[in-house]
C-alpha cells in the first residue's frame, strides 16, 4: 500500500461526506454519513485500543465533527465554498454594504437596545424569530447567487448574514442574562 | 483431573476475558458505583446491601479517615471535621462558594481551589473526593472479586474545565484509571433510551443535591446526540435545604448558632424537605447545644413559598438550552427525571407546565446515572457485546475562548460543540519588535474576561521582532472527548510553538498530585508499587493483544518492511512484559504505540473508506 494513512485526513468536507460539492444540500444524507462516520471513528469506540489507534480516532472524530459542522449550517457551508473556490470573502477589509440594508439593520439594532434596556423579553423572542425569518430568506438568495455561480453577489450576501447572525447572538445572549 | 490449558503462540489464552469496568456517579450528597453484569447495569451495594454511599468524609483527630454512613454519624458532632457536599468546591476558589458563612468549615483560600483546614491537616477538595472514590473503588474491587480495569465517572454536565480537570485528578489519586468523564443527563439518557428503545427529542432534567443540569438530546437508531447542554452549578437540593434553615432561625428568633447546632439544623431543614414530599406538613424539633427548643411546622405552602425562586432558576437554563438546540417545548418526546431533588412536587410540577407534558418518572432518580456510566464503562473497556453498536455524541457545556486587548473575550470554541472539537485562530502582536506574547484561555458566555472563569496563562516566547501586526500566532483549542481542554501557540514564520494541558491554575498541578500520590503511598507502603506494576503490566497485554489482533485483521495494509518492524516492537514488549522493570515495560510499550502510529492511521482510514462505501455519491 502506498500513501500516508493520514491523507485522508486532508480531503475536503463534501468529498468526506460522499456529497457534492454545492449549497444544496441532502440533509438525510449528511445526518446518516455523520452517524455512520462516528461510528466508525469516534475515540469511544477505540478506548480499549493502543494509544496510537485512540490518537487517530481522536483526530478522525474531530475532522468529523468539524465537516459536519460547516456542512450542517448554511451560512458555514456557503463561506466554505467561497473558500474552495478561492473566492475571498474579506470579512475583515470589505465593509461596504447597501445603504437600504445598513438603515434596516441599524433601526433593528436600536429596537433591540431599547428592549434590551427595557428587560422586554417578549419583545426580544419576538425581534429573536423575526431576524431568523429574516436570515432565511436571504439565505435562500445565498443559494440561488452560488447556483449561478454569481461569488460576489454570494460574498456580499454572506458578509450581510454574518453581520446579523452576529444581531441574533447579541439578542441571544441579552435574553439569556435575563431569564437567570 | 483438570488440565492446564496452552494457549497457541501469539494468542492470549482469555482473548475475550470481562474486564472489570465500573460507572461511578460521584454526587454531592451521595454516590454510588454500578457494573454491567451479565449484559444488565447494577449498582454495586455495601456489605450491608445499602446502595448509596453519602458523600461525607470525616478526618478525626484520632488520625482515621472515615467515609459515608460511618463520617455521616458525626456530622453535627464534629462538623468542622466531618466534609459535606464537597463537590461543590472542586475546581472552585473561596469567593466562588455561597453561604460560605453558613458553613462550620476553617477554610483556607489557596490559590485556584480553596481547602479546608481539618484535625488531619489541609485538605483539598480533590483529597475528599479522592477518599469517597476509594471507598467506591474498594466496594467494587471487593464485589467483583478482582482488579478494575478502569471507571466512567460522572460529572455535571454544565461543570466547566476546572471542576473536570479536578475530578479527573482525584479518581487518579484514588488509584482509578479514568475511561471517561461522561456528563451526568446524558448517562441518564443513556440509562433511560436503552432501556426503553425510546426514539425522538428527549429533555434531561437532573437537579441533584447542587447541581443543576437541562440537557436536550436526539436519540435515533443507537445514537446519543446531546443538541444542547446548560445549568448551574451551584444549584441543587442544598438550597432547598438552605432556605429552610434560614426560615427555621427567622421562625425561632435563634440566637448565634454554634457550628453543631447549624449543622443539626440543616439535617432538619432536609429532613422536613424530604418529609413534605409525600405530606402536606412537616414537624420540626431540635434541642439545641443553647438551651433553646425548635418546634415548628413546615406547611407545603410555605415551603412553595419560600423556595419558589429556586425552581424558577431552573427554567432560565432550559429555556436557553432550547434556544441552543432551536427547539420549542412542544417538540420534546418527553422530559426524563434526575437527581433526588426532582421528587420534589413542586418541581415536578414546573417542569410539566413548561414542557406541556407529565415527566417520566419511571426510573430510580438516584440509580438511573451510575447505571448509565456502568454501560459505558462496560463498553469502553471493551466488553462489547453483538448488539452493542450505540453510540454517544456529546457537547462542550461553555465556551472557550482568550483574552485580547481591552480585557475582551474572542471565543474561540462556541458552547455545545460537539467533542472531540479542535478549533484554530490566529493572533499577532501589537508592539513593534515584541518577542513575547502571553495568552489568557477563559470559559464562560460574557464579553468582558473579567465576567469569565480563567482557565489557564501561559506565555509563547522567542517570537522573531517584527512591526506590530506582522506576526502570525496560531493558537489551537483541542478540546478531547471528557471535555478537557488543551492549548497550542505556534508562530508561523518560525513554527516557534508553546503547548499547555489547561491545568496549573485550577486544577492541581502535577507536582501537588504526585505528591499527595507518594503521602498515599507512604501510608499503603509498597503495595502501591506492586499495584503500579500490576497496572502497568496489564496495560502492556491489552496493547499487545490489540497489536496482535490489528495484525491478525489488517496485514495487507503494511509493507514486509513495516511489518517486521511493528512485530519486532511487539517482540521486545513481550520479552519484558512479565518482568518486573516498570521503566523497561514503560519504554517498550512507547515504542510499541510510536511504530504503530502510522499503521493506526490506514486502519483509520480503511475503517472509513467502508464507512462510505454503500453510500451513494451524486455526480457532482
Amino acid at each position: 500500500m502506498t500513501g500516508s494513512g493520514f491523507d485522508n485526513l486532508q480531503q475536503d468536507h463534501f468529498a468526506l461526506f460522499g456529497l457534492p460539492c454545492r449549497q444544496a444540500l441532502d440533509v438525510a444524507q449528511l445526518e446518516s454519513t455523520y452517524r455512520d462516520l462516528q461510528a466508525k471513528v469516534h475515540p469511544d469506540r477505540h478506548a480499549h485500543l493502543s494509544d496510537a489507534e485512540q490518537r487517530v480516532a481522536m483526530q478522525w472524530a474531530t475532522r468529523v465533527n468539524e465537516a459536519y459542522l460547516t456542512l450542517k449550517d448554511p451560512l458555514r457551508r456557503a463561506r466554505y465554498l467561497l473558500e474552495l473556490a478561492g473566492h475571498d470573502v474579506r470579512l475583515e477589509t470589505n465593509t461596504a454594504m447597501p445603504m437600504e440594508f445598513l438603515m434596516a439593520q441599524m433601526e433593528l439594532r436600536e429596537a433591540v437596545a431599547e428592549a434590551k434596556e427595557a428587560a422586554d423579553v417578549d419583545a426580544l423572542d419576538r425581534q429573536h424569530r423575526e431576524l431568523k425569518k429574516r436570515i432565511r430568506t436571504e439565505l435562500e438568495a445565498l443559494q440561488a447567487a452560488l447556483d449561478a455561480a454569481d461569488l460576489d453577489r454570494a460574498g456580499e450576501l454572506v458578509r450581510q448574514l454574518m453581520f446579523q447572525e452576529k444581531l441574533l447572538q447579541e439578542i441571544d445572549d441579552a435574553l439569556a442574562l435575563l431569564e437567570t | 483431573m483438570a488440565l492446564l490449558q496452552i494457549s497457541e503462540p501469539g494468542q492470549s489464552a482469555a482473548p475475550h476475558e470481562h474486564r472489570l469496568a465500573v460507572g461511578i456517579d460521584l454526587g454531592t450528597t451521595n454516590s454510588l458505583v454500578a457494573t454491567v453484569r451479565s449484559g444488565m447495569a447494577v449498582v454495586l451495594n455495601d456489605e450491608l446491601g445499602r446502595p448509596l454511599l453519602p458523600s461525607v468524609a470525616r478526618y478525626g483527630s484520632d488520625g482515621k479517615v472515615e467515609v459515608g454512613y460511618g463520617a455521616q454519624a458525626h456530622q453535627s458532632s464534629d462538623p468542622r471535621n466531618t466534609i459535606v457536599s464537597v463537590k461543590r468546591f472542586m475546581g472552585r476558589g473561596l469567593a466562588d462558594i455561597e453561604h460560605v458563612e453558613a458553613m462550620p468549615y476553617e477554610f483556607v483560600d489557596a490559590e485556584g481551589m480553596v481547602r479546608l483546614k481539618t484535625a488531619q491537616g489541609v485538605k483539598s477538595p480533590v483529597e475528599v473526593s479522592a477518599d469517597i472514590l476509594r471507598a467506591l473503588r474498594e466496594r467494587a474491587e471487593l464485589s467483583l472479586g478482582g482488579q478494575l480495569t478502569g471507571a466512567v465517572i460522572t460529572v455535571p454536565a454544565y461543570f466547566d474545565d476546572a471542576q473536570r480537570q479536578a475530578t479527573k485528578d482525584a479518581a487518579r489519586l484514588a488509584g482509578i484509571n479514568v475511561l471517561r468523564l461522561l456528563n451526568e443527563p446524558t448517562a441518564a439518557a443513556i440509562a433511560y433510551g436503552l432501556d426503553n428503545a425510546a426514539e425522538g427529542i428527549y429533555a434531561v432534567y437532573d437537579l441533584g443535591g447542587g447541581t443543576f443540569d437541562i440537557s436536550i438530546l436526539k436519540l435515533s437508531k443507537g445514537v446519543f446526540q446531546v443538541l444542547a447542554t446548560g445549568g448551574d452549578s451551584a444549584l441543587g437540593g442544598d438550597d432547598f435545604d438552605h432556605r429552610v434553615f434560614c426560615w427555621i432561625i427567622e421562625q425561632s428568633k435563634l440566637s448565634p448558632l454554634s457550628h453543631e447546632d447549624a449543622r443539626l439544623l440543616q439535617m432538619r431543614a432536609r429532613e422536613a424537605k424530604e418529609y413534605l414530599t409525600q405530606h402536606g406538613e412537616a414537624p420540626i424539633t431540635a434541642r439545641l447545644s443553647s438551651g433553646e427548643f425548635v418546634d415548628l411546622r413546615l406547611t407545603t405552602e410555605v415551603f412553595n413559598e419560600i423556595t419558589h425562586t429556586l425552581v424558577h432558576k431552573t427554567l432560565g437554563p432550559t429555556r436557553k438550552a432550547l434556544r441552543d438546540a432551536g427547539l420549542s417545548p412542544d417538540e420534546i418526546t418527553g422530559v426524563v427525571m434526575v437527581g433526588g431533588a426532582t421528587r420534589m412536587p413542586q418541581i415536578q410540577k414546573a417542569v410539566e407546565d413548561f414542557f406541556g407534558c407529565e415527566p417520566l418518572n419511571n426510573l430510580d432518580p438516584d440509580k438511573v446515572v451510575a447505571l448509565g456510566a456502568a454501560t459505558q464503562a462496560n463498553l469502553l473497556a471493551g466488553n462489547r457485546a453483538a448488539g452493542d453498536d450505540w453510540l454517544l455524541l456529546d457537547v462542550i457545556p461553555l465556551s472557550l475562548g482568550i483574552e485580547t486587548m481591552g480585557g475582551l473575550v474572542e471565543k474561540v470554541i462556541p458552547r455545545n460543540s460537539t467533542i472531540p472539537v479542535a478549533r484554530a485562530q490566529e493572533f499577532t502582536t501589537f508592539k513593534d519588535g515584541q518577542t513575547a506574547m502571553a495568552l489568557h484561555v477563559v470559559q464562560g458566555e460574557r464579553e468582558l474576561v473579567s465576567d469569565c472563569r480563567s482557565l489557564a496563562r501561559f506565555e509563547l516566547r522567542g517570537i522573531p521582532p517584527m512591526v506590530a501586526g506582522a506576526a502570525r500566532i496560531r493558537v489551537t483549542f483541542q478540546v478531547d472527548a471528557d471535555g478537557l481542554l488543551s492549548v497550542t501557540a505556534r508562530e508561523q514564520t518560525t513554527g516557534h510553538e508553546a503547548r499547555i494541558e489547561v491545568k496549573p491554575s485550577y486544577g492541581l498541578n502535577d507536582d501537588e498530585i504526585t505528591s499527595m500520590l507518594k503521602d498515599s503511598f507512604t501510608h499503603a507502603s509498597e503495595d502501591a508499587f506492586r499495584r503500579a506494576l500490576r497496572e502497568a503490566q496489564v496495560e502492556a497485554q491489552r496493547l499487545v493483544e490489540a497489536v496482535q489482533s490489528a495484525l491478525k485483521e489488517d496485514a495487507h495494509l503494511l509493507s514486509t518492511l513495516e511489518r517486521a518492524h511493528v512485530e519486532s516492537c511487539l517482540t521486545k514488549l513481550q520479552a519484558v512484559l512479565l518482568g518486573d522493570d516498570r521503566r523497561a515495560i514503560d519504554g517498550a510499550m512507547d515504542a510499541l504505540s510510536k511504530g504503530t502510529a502510522e499503521f493506526a492511521a490506514r486502519r483509520m482510514n480503511q475503517s472509513v473508506q467502508r464507512a462510505l462505501a454503500g453510500k451513494k455519491v451524486e455526480e457532482i
